[in-house]
């Protein structure tokens, strides 16, 4: 097809949605096909368009599709849904439709603008976003929707203004878990799309901030057929309420020099073995693990998760001297001291006058700086594993607390240190079932037993990697020194024998 | 009986996926024995594994919530330079793999036509992290779908570019319990006033006992109000932190002049150089104003100015503060240092200077 041929069915495919319009002015499919008519001729004109076909003699170029796009708007009179459909006006959210970032406004209004099944939910989605827009309040309240063997994991939404508009009446959230470290082939993608286009409003995010892909706008009718059919795909709920929550790690081992254990074993063995805990909420509060592979901790874990597993080393850096004298070569022997040396938080790494470095391995705390600056020069050790976090959460309701180190170095390696990280995790999901107070996150719970109750709880031994400083308040019975100092020197000594 | 409709079937409660059969192959192949990577340009990794094996990975910027002709679409771009293959990040940003290098730049001016910028990698702007707000939360103040629209929109050439002294992660939330996390720039909801009661619906849809529980500041007592059983707020020890609407929305926080937005800075989430840090508040009150929050994006293109112009190589928002001090980042970003800057929270103590380190 040629640029005349294309530009003579813009000009056929206009001249029939005019007809149309003539006949009703209120039928907005034939606006949204104009728009796109002029778009494209537009497009054509200043060269812009792209107009390849594959071997298949499938339209590639945009030109094609979208003119295709605009004859079924016109002619396939597949769009009932859409006839007597009064569409919402925009006008605030028009102007989020504006700027170079796409557009999420764009997304919904294509839906909006699609004549399928979903449109007139879709439309009435828009009008009553715009009316928060508006009167700048929210207008959804909860309630409770579930399916079938499932106590959580669906996020029920009904409208407070559902006398204005009906069809976004309901408009729940299906929480659903990807493949950990988010990894999808576009057939996965195209069969979630496909399945969500047949039963819910064609809108997904990917992903919320608990790590699930959201499958957002679902009748309450559609939502047992929606996850059936997720369900047979091998999908699977997440977590919502007070529960074990959705998980998230990081890309780690897929694709990453840094990483220091298998993010996505462990956390489909912690996640799949305590399951239960999730899809039958019957904790304080909500419970969530996140998988870091090293100390950049990419999925905000030390902050963002209850249980954080970041991955470290305990042997030496590993150095390529060679890649190092390359790297100071290149970017200067002051920009190196200026942004590595004196970057470093131990002051552990020190340039050497023949261009390579030194590092004190006894003293760098595995912040990972160095080896960020220089990924070719520097590299984890290899006596991998990692620290556990414990504790951490956003604001409600003692202010944030960051992660306490509980566990400094666990070896991850074999199965057997995989199992041993997953009952440590069964143990600490087990106190906190027993020990919190309702609506209590673990953080707040150990601050409020004191972390010395919670490590005797859990059988941990005290060691100086959990603090930043030893206490400096002298109101502490302190009667069986002792005895707690014989069991540090007993407990060293093993350790040592054991090496 | 004969109408009953059959039992629903059992779900096979699969849990977490493997994702060995969405993972790019190459991926695969070198799982756990990966050596090093470079950044050929913005929005570009390339990272090479101990085999030798190599594979570029695209970084373009999306809506997050997407519909499903955008999904086929980006699907069509997988299918023609990823052999199909693609994953997301923590910030929904979508990361295309190329097996071969010579796809990377015909992908990259095919995702430019379609409108996705390719960036948020190195020292950027990364896509802003979000929540839900009016679209679907049942307790938001904001949209942060439309607050991270018009962020995006003057960050874009700091996405697409590597040109910030450090990476920048920008969070925003729609409520006070902020979601969205920490971050070098949070643009979170602040509640100006103490929730404004329905009495007639308190009984109704409030278990009494527990919202007076989660009060964090035992301002909320059970009361007898118009005869009704209800619960009343000493609004003088109330902290506005919105904790009650959740469990009881007839107590309403939002309001449409008094929720305000708070920008806040210096939160931090690597271990990288300093430890994780919490952001700090830098001003209150600015209006709630859709659709692009002007007054927001002006507060947040000063810092970020600023911050660009002044921070030397590898310092993240609050390490430049750390550096400069506070009395300068107030000086230099020309906003006011009130009483409401000091915190008087759990542990404010921490946040004082006790010392005689002070800087003109």
């Amino acid at each position: 097809m040629n640029k005349e041929s294309l530009l003579r069915s813009i000009q056929d495919l206009r001249n029939k949605a005019v007809e149309e319009l003539k006949k009703d002015e209120e039928q907005a499919r034939y606006f949204t096909a104009l728009e796109r008519l002029d778009e494209i001729e537009i497009q054509l004109e200043a060269g812009d368009a792209i107009l390849e076909f594959d071997v298949q003699g499938n339209a590639i170029g945009n030109a094609s599709q979208q003119i295709e796009e605009a004859k079924k708007e016109i002619s396939e009179g597949g769009n009932d849904n859409m006839s007597d459909m009064k569409i919402h006006s925009t006008d605030m959210l028009d102007e989020l439709e504006k700027g170079p970032w796409p557009s999420f406004v764009t997304a919904l209004k294509r839906l909006r603008d699609s004549g399928k099944s979903y449109t007139p939910m879709v439309n009435d989605i828009l009008g009553q976003l715009e009316h928060s827009y508006q009167e700048r309040l929210g207008f959804w309240k909860g309630g409770t929707v579930s399916v079938f063997g499932y106590g959580g994991g669906i996020i029920p939404r009904f409208s407070e203004v559902a006398d204005v508009y009906p069809a976004a009446k309901e408009f729940h959230t299906l929480r659903i878990m990807p493949p950990a470290g988010m990894h999808y082939t576009t057939d996965l993608l195209r069969s979630m799309s496909d399945i969500w286009e047949e039963h819910g409003s064609g809108l997904i995010a990917f992903h919320g901030q608990s790590g699930d892909i959201m499958f957002q706008g679902c009748t309450t009718e559609q939502t047992q057929p929606a996850f059936d059919k997720l369900n047979a795909l091998g999908f699977d709920l997440g977590g919502a309420g007070p529960a074990l929550r959705t998980s998230m790690s990081c890309v780690g081992h897929a694709r990453c020099e840094m990483s220091c254990y298998d993010e996505a074993k462990a956390m489909r063995m912690i996640i799949n073995e305590y399951l239960d805990e999730m899809h039958r909420p019957a904790l304080p509060y909500k419970f969530k693990f996140k998988f870091s592979g090293c100390g950049n901790d990419c999925v905000n874990a030390i902050h963002r998760s209850d249980f954080a597993v970041i991955g470290t080393w305990r042997d030496d850096i590993k150095i390529n001297q060679e890649e190092v004298t390359a790297y100071i070569k290149e970017a200067g022997r002051k920009y190196f001291i200026d942004s590595v040396v004196t970057r470093c938080p131990s002051n552990a790494i020190s340039l050497n006058d023949n261009d390579t470095v030194e590092i004190d391995n006894r003293s760098c705390v595995r912040c990972m700086h160095c080896l960020n600056v220089m990924p070719k020069a520097l590299s984890p050790g290899d006596d991998k594993g990692a620290s556990i976090l414990m504790g951490g959460k956003r604001s409600l309701k003692i202010g944030d607390l960051m992660g306490t180190m509980i566990k400094p170095f666990i070896k991850l390696d074999s199965d057997e240190d995989y199992d041993e990280l997953v009952e440590f995790a069964g143990e600490c999901i087990d106190f906190f079932a027993d020990n919190a107070l309702e609506h209590e996150r673990v953080g707040e719970t150990i601050d409020r037993v004191g972390l010395p109750d919670f490590l005797e709880a859990l059988s941990i031994d005290p060691n100086p990697n959990m603090i930043a400083h030893p206490r400096t308040s002298s109101y502490v019975d302190t009667s069986d020194f002792d005895e707690e100092a014989a069991k540090y020197f007993v407990k060293k000594g093993e350790a040592e024998a054991a090496e | 009986m004969n109408d009953r409709p059959p039992p629903p079937k059992l779900p096979d409660e699969h849990g977490v996926p493997d994702p060995m059969p969405y993972m790019h192959p190459i991926m695969k192949a070198n799982y756990g024995k990966w050596d090093w990577h470079d950044r050929p340009r913005p929005g570009v990794l390339h990272h090479v594994a101990k085999s030798g094996d190599e594979i570029w990975t695209v970084k373009a910027g999306t809506t997050r919530q997407m519909d499903s002709f955008q999904i086929h679409q980006l699907c069509d771009l997988a299918d023609e330079f990823c052999d199909g293959f693609l994953r997301f990040t923590a910030r929904s940003s979508l990361e295309f793999l190329c097996a071969d290098q010579s796809k990377v730049d015909p992908l990259i001016a095919k995702l430019g036509e379609a409108g996705y910028p390719v960036g948020g990698t190195g020292n950027s702007i990364a896509m802003v992290s979000h929540t839900q707000g009016w679209l679907h939360c049942d307790i938001p103040g904001t949209d942060a779908s439309g607050v991270t629209k018009s962020l995006m929109d003057i960050f874009h050439k700091d996405f697409i570019s590597e040109e910030m002294p450090n990476r920048v992660k920008v969070t925003t939330s729609c409520c006070q319990i902020n979601c969205g996390g920490q971050g070098d720039i949070a643009i979170n909801v602040q509640y100006t006033k103490p929730p404004r009661i329905n009495h007639d619906l308190v009984s109704k849809v409030c278990e009494r006992p527990s919202v007076v529980a989660r009060c964090p500041v035992a301002a909320i007592r059970p009361a007898m109000v118009n005869g009704k059983p209800s619960l009343e707020v000493d609004e003088k020890k109330c902290i506005c932190c919105g904790a009650c609407f959740a469990p009881c929305p007839p107590m309403q926080i939002n309001g449409k002049e008094e929720t305000r937005i708070a920008v806040w800075v210096g939160g931090k989430h690597s271990n990288a150089r300093s430890k994780p840090t919490f952001h700090k508040l830098v001003v209150a009150n600015l209006p709630n104003n859709p659709p692009r929050w002007p007054e927001v994006e002006a507060v947040v293109r000063t810092i970020l100015s600023i911050y660009k112009a002044d921070a030397r190589d590898w310092e993240r928002v609050g390490e430049w503060i750390d550096r400069i001090g506070w009395p300068a980042f107030f000086e230099k970003t020309g906003f006011a240092f009130t009483k409401h800057h000091i915190d008087t929270w759990v542990g404010a103590r921490n946040s004082m200077n006790h010392s005689a380190h002070i800087r003109f």
